[in-house]
């Protein structure tokens, strides 16, 4: 091919370079494509999981599995009305402890530069963020359920939700904090604005969107955790808000459908999943939506 | 007024978040305390031996470490190809719209909640392992003489074979992220060089740019250990949680650490049960502080240079 571009009388050279430059391009071609198989299988793995989850889930939603409260095995219908009450709540318990935390400790890092102490809470944001979800559920079981509480709690499981997120919510927060162009605050406290005015009326507000952005990762990730809810909050087959009694949670539910050995189970444990993918889709997409304003 | 109420919120802000460090600190010290009686009565050989018994209250976490080390490296060794493949072909080969979307949309498995690959695992992919999977493997890699015997025995489906695959999906997206990150890192001139030299692009890629971001995506790989490793409902539903003994075959059901712990920590009757078993929780709390502070060391250092932010 090299040798029909220069058009002139093919010299050995030429044909050398020739060689070389097809296996070259053999060499590129191969890569590309195993690359492209990488890439493809990853994508597959996405489509074939939700839609094994969306194909086996579907036939098990109706009404009744959004208000009912799962029956024994052998009466026919029943739902996770529970496991769905229980898990907003818990999302709402936990991200109510969590997302002023995380925020606080994005603040203390990037508004109050305090040396060391940032760096302490830093790592240890960083080291919680490490932690095997089961270890913060020993923790919790150990701190609240067995002494505080004294009994598996909703309320347990939701600090061990909590710990889970805090530094979701902080890495977030500090990262869009230091977005915030130093000109501002200095504007604000060149006229005399307090630095708590400074960091709620000013800084705060231009975050706000990055802000979000932090708090609906933090639910979207913690919403599907099951490990540390199975030593907390133990999973309930009635509908209870006491917070300090066990409760329900969509995770724990599809664990009990999944490894009971009825069909039927089988099929509401696919039905709970693709609630859950849907309850988290909707928070994940919520969150793009948010991602795509900051960036405007 | 105003310097008092800069003060007390200054205060406010500084108690909250030191939150963070003393629940840290808790987290140690409890799991310590609990763990002790255990540490004390068996010592280093908790680690080493594989005997088990609540009934005579000897135990040794020896099976469980072993479970958990070979199903993480499995899920490395089966990941890392994807997933550097992948980031390499979506930030240097793939059309330029393409990009974004194609990754967030890997990225997306990172959302899939643990507990439902668990459950696609247990009903999806048991099955086929048993019946298509490991069969092939017996058939083929499982002839040739040494790997052979990581092959032997009857195929089971829930083993430590099949906890290491659903591990290496679960992994996949973070690994994705994190390498993506890394080669976003490696100034474009860097490739424009080896191109303005004659280099195709995968010479560019494979001389220039893989070296520069090496230790940001060996980073990324030992932050999917530390993923892997203290995973726990994917795993306790596929890998089989009932052989005690250690033998060299993939196809042997296994328990991993963290699997060990969810099975039964409900079940301790007597305090030195629960104490060995929250031994566990202490090893995984180590292991995730060391793996973990190496990761980021590492990919600090490939992504120095640029401003914070990224996946980690």
């Amino acid at each position: 091919m090299s040798a029909a571009v220069t058009g002139a009388v093919p010299s050995p050279f030429a044909a050398a370079r020739h060689r070389v430059s097809a296996r070259r391009r053999a060499v590129e071609r191969i890569v590309t494509t195993l690359l492209l198989v990488a890439t493809v299988l990853s994508v597959a793995l996405l489509v074939t999981i939700l839609g094994y989850v969306i194909q086996r889930g579907l036939p098990a939603l109706d009404l009744d599995f959004f208000t009912q409260r799962p029956k024994p095995f052998g009466e026919a219908g029943g739902g996770v009305g529970p496991a769905l009450v229980g898990t907003l709540l818990l999302a709402a318990v936990s991200g109510a402890i969590a997302i002023p935390v995380g925020i606080a400790a994005a603040i203390f890092v990037v508004e109050y530069h305090s040396g060391r102490f940032a760096a302490t809470v830093r790592f240890a944001a960083e080291l919680i963020a490490g932690l095997p979800s089961i270890v913060v559920g020993v923790f919790v079981w150990a701190f609240l359920v067995r002494s505080v509480i004294g009994h598996y709690a909703g309320l347990a499981g939701a600090i061990a939700l909590a710990i889970i997120m805090v530094p979701i919510v902080a890495r977030t927060v500090e990262e869009v904090l230091r977005l915030v162009p130093h000109s501002l605050r200095e504007a604000a406290l060149a006229l005399g604005a307090p630095r708590w005015r400074v960091v709620l009326r000013v800084v705060l507000p231009t975050a706000r969107a990055g802000v979000v952005t932090a708090a609906v990762l933090a639910l979207a990730r913690s919403a599907g955790e099951t490990a540390p809810l199975l030593l907390t909050t133990l999973g309930n087959q009635f509908f209870s808000t006491d917070l300090l009694q066990p409760m329900a949670a969509l995770p724990l539910q599809i664990y009990q459908y999944a490894v009971a050995p009825y069909d039927d189970w089988h099929t509401k444990a696919w039905g709970t999943s693709l609630v859950l993918v849907i309850v988290i889709g909707l928070v994940a997409l919520a969150l793009r939506l948010a991602m795509r304003d900051r960036v405007r | 007024m105003t310097r008092a109420t800069d003060r007390a919120f200054a205060a406010g802000v500084a108690a909250l978040a030191m939150l963070v460090p003393l629940t840290l600190a808790a987290i140690a010290l409890l799991i310590v305390i609990d763990a002790w009686p255990s540490v004390t009565t068996f010592g280093l050989s908790y680690l080493t031996t594989t005997v088990w018994d609540p009934v005579k209250l000897v135990f040794g976490a020896g099976a469980y470490v072993y479970g958990t080390l070979v199903t993480t490296t499995l899920a490395v060794l089966l990941a890392v190809p994807v997933a550097v493949g992948a980031a390499i072909y979506l930030t240097e080969f793939a059309p330029r719209r393409l990009r974004g979307p194609v990754s967030y949309v890997i990225e997306l498995l990172a959302y899939i909640p643990s507990i439902v690959y668990g459950l696609w695992g247990f009903f999806i992919l048991v099955p086929l392992m048993r019946s298509q999977v490991e069969p092939a493997l017996q058939a083929t890699l499982g002839r040739l003489p040494v790997i052979g015997r990581l092959f032997s025995g009857p195929p089971v489906g829930l083993d430590l074979l099949t906890g290491g695959v659903i591990l290496a999906i679960m992994i996949l997206p973070i690994l994705l992220a994190v390498t993506r990150e890394v080669l976003l890192a490696v100034p474009p001139t860097q490739r424009e060089a080896m191109i303005g030299l004659g280099a195709t692009r995968w010479e560019a890629v494979s001389r220039a740019v893989l070296p520069y971001a090496r230790p940001g995506i060996v980073g990324g790989a030992v932050l999917g250990v530390a993923r892997a490793f203290g995973e726990t409902m994917a795993v306790t539903l596929v890998v089989g949680n009932s052989s005690r003994e250690i033998s060299g075959s993939l196809f042997t059901p296994g328990y991993t650490m963290a699997s060990a712990i969810a099975n039964q920590f409900t079940e301790a009757d007597s305090d030195l049960y629960f104490s060995a078993i929250v031994e566990i929780a202490l090893v995984l709390l180590l292991v995730a502080i060391a793996v973990n502070t190496v990761a980021r060391l590492l990919i600090r250092r490939a992504m120095a240079g640029r401003p914070a932010g990224a996946v980690v």
